[in-house]
């Protein structure tokens, strides 16, 4: 099969669930009396729906190739850093680092992955955004909290630019046989975090009994956690036939896709609830923020990008 | 409305969100004087973004003549919002400054005030000057909607050029009238506490 055959194929079964779960939503709400059924009802339509949207976003990038991807996963850093910095607080003398994480590094960011250098686009944040951002910041000559806020600035650009951007760097990975097929690895990894938080959902609201971390996650639930989990890293396996893996190497790939996610989803959970939020933001109907939808991606992207670069180039 | 209209409320969407709240009324077309916390040059832009088109099309921000009266300022100020050009350093102490305002509320056409005058640095407002006052006894049929914008202060301070993207809300109160016993520092401290309350609990 053929990239566009495989393409239209995922495509098209992710249409005919989002087509199921929008039956169910329409069923449900009409069964729905309490006024708890009917905020949950109503919450779940407003997830599909933005869903719809979201698929369709992605349809339209990935028609128009890997410029145009690189170009909205740029926005989707830029959004995610907005929602980050609105939720921080920072002070006045704060303003010239924020510039330059949102004028300088983050599009310096994305143009080093246009030009396929690994070597720079993988120490660009981490060492000269690291350093460069409280160096910025003492120009202003305020010491207050210095140190919490330069930490604030650099987790920001870190979870926000550098891990997100590892979503789009899947497209320069050259593995032998599968050339000019990476922008289906990208559609794998989006498809597996995405579907993981689905069916956690959708398990923890059909069986959820015991909270897994209600402090931090307090909608999280083992048995979400578990029957989410298991299913989505058997549907990564089925789905094998767009990547370059095998069955079992699929499986095991996506259970780690899964893991990471879920420990992406905690650590960003407990960012936002320490910052007194509950999302991130208000962009996405019914989910909250961009953040809010990409926390998991934020700390999969990197893993599986190494784990794929490491094992299969 | 102009093409470069769009332009500036994409730019402004992109930058600083301007994500309408309509918290105590709906987007009507009534004829509205809508007053808000001042403390960015974006303030302008962000609620007039916040607006729906249609009201886009009647309603018109007010700006201070000394900032927006030249260049591309002007441009911006009365080709592109179409706001209303006011002097706030009475040149000729005989003209009353409110004039082009009163004139543009004869025609029916809705305002966006800051009635602290100036631009502050803190979360909640400072006082109001009587301009809002004024405009509220010789228009008493006009609704006086109170405006919150959040966070922009944090993403303009005074004296920077380009914003920090920051997501704000722009959020429209309950429309509120001048009573008939009210003295003006009793109006202008109320109005003022409209504005506050819809700031609900941030930090000053």
């Amino acid at each position: 099969m053929a990239l566009q055959e495989k393409m239209i194929w995922v495509f098209g079964g992710v249409i005919v669930l989002l087509t199921i779960a929008s039956l169910a939503g329409a069923i449900l709400g009409k069964g729905a009396h309490s006024e708890s059924g009917r905020a949950t009802v109503e919450n779940l339509k407003a997830r599909v729906n933005a869903w719809w949207v979201m698929i369709a976003v992605l349809a339209v990038t990935f028609a128009l190739g890997e410029t145009v991807t690189l170009v909205v996963f740029a926005f989707v850093s830029f959004f995610a850093l907005r929602e980050f910095i609105t939720l921080t607080p920072t002070r006045p003398s704060d303003y010239l680092p924020l510039l330059l994480a949102f004028f300088v590094i983050l599009p310096g960011q994305y143009l080093l992955i246009a030009h396929q250098n690994y070597g720079t686009f993988a120490i660009f944040i981490p060492v000269y955004g690291f350093l460069l951002l409280p160096a910025v910041a003492t120009f202003a000559g305020d010491t207050h909290e210095f140190l919490e806020r330069s930490a604030k600035l650099q987790w920001a650009t870190m979870i926000t630019v550098y891990c997100i951007s590892y979503a789009p760097a899947l497209l320069l990975l050259k593995i032998p046989g599968y050339e000019g097929s990476s922008a289906l690895l990208l559609l794998y990894l989006l498809l597996i975090v995405q579907l993981s938080d689905v069916l956690q959902y959708v398990f923890g609201k059909l069986f959820g009994r015991t909270k897994l971390a209600p402090v931090v996650s307090p909608s999280k639930t083992v048995e979400g956690l578990v029957g989410g989990g298991v299913t989505t890293t058997l549907i990564g396996g089925l789905l094998h036939w767009i990547t370059p893996f095998t069955f079992w190497q699929a499986t095991a790939i996506s259970f780690v896709i899964v893991a990471a996610g879920v420990l992406g989803g905690l650590t960003l959970s407990a960012m936002k609830r320490g910052l007194g939020a509950k999302d991130w933001g208000v962009m996405i109907e019914g989910h909250g923020g961009m953040l809010d939808r990409m926390d998991s991606v934020s700390f999969a992207a990197p893993v599986f990008f190494h784990v794929v670069r490491f094992f299969f180039t | 409305m102009r093409p470069s209209s769009f332009l500036l409320t994409g730019v402004a969407k992109l930058l600083v969100g301007a994500f309408p709240r309509w918290m105590g009324c709906a987007p009507e077309a009534t004829q509205r004087i809508y007053f808000a916390n001042h403390t960015s040059h974006i303030d302008t832009v962000a609620i007039w973004a916040a607006l729906p088109i249609r009201l886009r099309n009647i309603t018109h921000p007010v700006a201070a003549k000394d900032y927006w009266g030249g260049g591309v300022r002007r441009y911006i100020a009365t080709k592109m919002l179409r706001a209303v050009l006011i002097d706030r350093s009475r040149s000729d102490p005989n003209a009353n400054p409110l004039a082009p305002l009163i004139e543009m509320l004869q025609l029916g056409e809705s305002l966006i005030i800051f009635p602290e005058g100036t631009r502050g640095a803190s979360a909640v407002p400072g006082p109001f000057k009587s301009g809002l006052y004024h405009l509220a006894t010789q228009f008493p049929s006009a609704q006086l909607v109170p405006v919150y914008l959040e966070n922009l202060h944090r993403s303009l301070p005074k004296g920077a050029i380009l914003p920090i993207p920051m997501t704000c809300t722009v959020r429209f109160g309950a429309p509120m009238a001048l009573s008939a016993d009210e003295t003006k520092e009793a109006f202008l401290e109320r109005a003022r506490g409209e504005v506050v309350r819809l700031a609900g609990n941030v930090k000053a």
